[in-house]
């Protein structure tokens, strides 16, 4: 015992259990869910189009850390990315549409930013915006599911267009939505699943639940104000993969849950004035991204009641 | 369960980080630790100044006469721990700041003589003796602070102190010395706290404890409600959360209020006083006595951890050893909780007044990554700050801003630290933050 060196280390000496491998690898296990809706609506096509996404990210990642100089520890932020990826994309992307989006998200939006806790725009999105604005032409198939209750042909409108028509009675229209039984991206068309995932990630205290209900609800009161009916805009399009996993992002969202719920407030507006305004038809993607830009000024100015704060009276500042 | 799901709904404020409790020692009775053969005494076991000595080498000294003498008001004495001679007066290493620090080396004559003694009734003394007698026992905030108690129970006329709060939380994990002292002496505790509110003339008094000390609270309520006292007293059961014990967030939870941003208990008319602390006052009050010794736990990665009333000076080997010795596995010696105790170099490091624990264990250092903004700092703050943007600005060298974010009011805690699943040394950057802007001369 006498003669044993002893380490010198700063306290505290005691560390958690917490890490970021963790965190990130219980993202993806609430991401399970609206993935295997995905293959199940949509196909096996699917799962190849995550295979494909998984193994460019992962192999991208690698190139950039090597490029980079710094240590490849699969943190499983890239095989995040990849999944969200996937899961905002039309469900018969072509693969190689697949692959740029991939390396993209990981090349430009993340490492070329710093990598993870670096990159400003959520790397997952800022690839779909960059695929879409890039490859219009090629993307414009959207199929309805497998096993459909709202339309019986290959190709579809998604149910926010303008020509989507339904037959069906309006409470079966909401139960398709929810259930996820209808055209869309791949992952987002199941509010049902997508609510799963999320309520795992908030039971693990990963994400606020301010986030989703601020945000969702901001879209179901504005467009409500409108006159439109807000179970269809809620429920249709990717507000709720949005507002679980993407407008809850760590690295991108601001800190203070204040500053979050403005975040969430933000989107939420952004989302019906593209959607009404706009001349495209979804909004969530980018209402994130415009978000994500304004996230260091909440930051700036949304801080937590500092313990003990003393007001200068005006004696005082005087 | 109830707790969970109201702080996942964000209803309920959860600052503070729930670590696993380790309160190997909690069964263990308090033992008297043979008397050492030499002992190491440094003059500054105290925030203030540095006692002076007086001593030089030859002399012979009893138990309990003043070696050291208090070298100013912001100061305390340093008394004898064991009779004997004294051989040598090196400079030392300090084992909180690990600065070198002039002290006294005693070789024991094995006598254990004691100085004459003075017991006093304290129902005969006034405030000013009582505070006397305190001073010149050489008590100090044995919670680990180690503030002079005679200056804290001298608040100038403007900040009267309405209320005591005893901190029996003892929130860090593994010790268990104030857990054990409140079972089985609860009368000397509660002496001290009656000779203190008298001191002060304070009606109220509240005891707080954490929940996980089920033994304490019984023995506690049990003593007050026999005891008497110039106020009342109530025993206060308070959830197990770190830092609970930390002066200003326990006075949050008892009276509801927050001590301004750079302030004392006293602006808000409160004092915190330790289990241990009182303690020795009474000794020191009531039977004369000065404070030579205290209870340490020693425990972690040892065989039987145990806690002991043990002379200052004494070296942590000796203590380690009385435990049946410390497994192969460890690798760090720390001083006082792992939150916020303070590692030290050698086995040989001499306990001081406030060392109330000797923590042995494995090494947990791991590689840092960048932070990827997860709030978990920010949400378990107990002083309301932003952790990661000290980080930030501490990396971009941009020191004098620092201020704009409170850095002084961070009682270092490691709450941030101890939840950051990137790994990143939090309560480091702050250290070397609230260095570079003293530099600065930003206040």
């Amino acid at each position: 015992m006498d003669n044993k060196p002893l380490v010198l280390s700063p306290s505290p000496h005691l560390r958690g259990r917490n890490s970021i491998k963790k965190d990130m690898y219980l993202v993806i296990l609430a991401l399970l869910f609206p993935t295997a809706g995905a293959v199940y609506f949509f196909g096996f096509y699917v799962l190849l189009m995550v295979a494909v996404s998984l193994l460019s990210a992962v192999l991208t990642e690698y190139v950039a850390k090597m490029m980079r100089r710094r240590p490849f520890t699969l943190d499983g932020s890239a095989l995040v990315t990849a999944i969200l990826f996937v899961l905002v994309m039309p469900p018969r992307t072509p693969l190689w549409i697949v692959v740029v989006g991939s390396v993209f998200a990981v090349a430009v939006a993340k490492e070329m930013f710093g990598g993870l806790g670096h990159n400003v725009f959520n790397p997952a999105l800022a690839a779909r915006a960059f695929v879409t604005v890039s490859f219009a032409g090629a993307l414009s198939r959207w199929i309805a599911p497998v096993h459909s209750m709202l339309a019986d042909g290959v190709a579809t409108a998604t149910p926010l267009s303008e020509s989507f028509a339904y037959t069906l009675s309006k409470t079966e229209m909401y139960k398709a939505l929810f259930l996820g039984n209808v055209g869309g991206s791949a992952g987002e068309t199941s509010a049902l699943l997508i609510l799963i995932g999320g309520l795992i990630l908030i039971a693990f205290r990963l994400i606020k639940w301010q986030v989703p209900v601020f945000y969702i609800g901001t879209v179901a009161l504005l467009s409500l104000a409108l006159g439109q009916d807000p179970l269809v805009q809620i429920l249709a399009g990717g507000l709720f993969l949005g507002a679980f996993f993407m407008a809850t992002d760590y690295v991108t969202t601001p800190i203070t849950t204040k500053g979050k719920v403005i975040f969430a407030i933000g989107a939420g507006v952004l989302v019906v004035l593209i959607r009404t305004y706009g001349s495209m038809p979804e909004g969530v993607c980018y209402s994130i991204l415009l978000m994500n830009a304004f996230t260091p000024l909440i930051d700036r100015h949304v801080r937590p009641k500092v313990f003990g704060l003393v007001k200068k009276t005006k004696k005082e500042a005087a | 369960m109830i707790t969970h799901v109201l702080e996942v709904l964000g209803l309920k404020r959860s600052a503070g980080v729930h670590p696993p409790s380790h309160k190997l020692g909690a069964e263990a009775a308090i033992e008297r630790a043979p008397l050492p053969e030499t002992v190491t005494l440094p003059l500054q076991q105290h925030i203030g100044a540095p006692a002076k000595v007086l001593v030089k080498t030859g002399d012979e000294v009893k138990v309990g006469q003043v070696i050291g003498e208090a070298g100013g008001f912001v100061s305390a004495p340093i008394h004898a721990t064991i009779s004997g001679t004294v051989k040598q007066l090196p400079t030392v290493a300090s084992s909180v700041t690990g600065k070198g620090v002039p002290g006294v080396i005693i070789e024991s004559d094995g006598q254990d003589e004691w100085i004459d003694l003075s017991p006093a009734n304290p129902e005969m003394l006034s405030p000013s003796e009582i505070i006397a007698r305190i001073k010149e026992a050489g008590i100090v905030g044995m919670g680990g602070a180690t503030f002079p108690t005679h200056v804290k129970l001298s608040p100038p006329p403007e900040k009267p102190v309405k209320v005591v709060i005893v901190n029996g939380a003892e929130c860090e994990p593994y010790i268990t010395a104030d857990d054990r002292l409140m079972i089985e002496q609860p009368e000397r505790v509660l002496s001290g706290l009656a000779i203190v509110m008298k001191a002060l003339s304070v009606k109220r008094a509240f005891i707080a404890i954490e929940d996980n000390k089920p033994q304490a609270i019984l023995k506690m309520r049990e003593y007050v409600s026999k005891g008497a006292f110039p106020g009342e007293v109530s025993v206060c059961v308070v959830p197990r959360r770190y830092p609970m014990g930390a002066e200003k967030t326990l006075i949050k939870t008892i009276l509801g209020t927050e001590v301004p941003e750079g302030g004392l208990p006293m602006d808000v008319g409160a004092l915190v006083h330790n289990v241990a602390t009182l303690a020795a006052v009474h000794d020191a009050v009531v039977l004369g006595k000065p404070l030579v010794e205290r209870v340490v736990s020693v425990t972690g990665l040892v065989k039987t951890p145990k806690n002991f009333l043990a002379r200052f000076g004494t070296p942590a080997s000796a203590l380690i050893e009385l435990c049946g010795g410390s497994d192969a596995s460890a690798d760090e010696l720390i001083f006082g909780g792992p939150m916020m105790g303070i590692a030290q170099p050698s086995f040989d490091t001499a306990i001081i007044k406030g060392t109330n624990c000797i923590l042995l264990k494995k090494s947990d250092i791991r590689e840092e990554h960048d932070c990827v903004r997860c709030g978990r700092c920010v949400e378990t703050c107990p002083m309301g700050l932003v952790p990661l943007q000290f980080v930030n600005l501490v990396k971009h060298e941009d020191y004098e801003h620092l201020a704009d974010f409170h850095i002084n009011n961070c009682v270092e805690c490691g709450a941030c630290a101890y939840g950051c699943p990137a790994n990143i040394p939090l309560v480091s950057y702050i250290k070397v933050g609230k260095l570079e802007l003293r530099k600065l001369g930003v206040k």
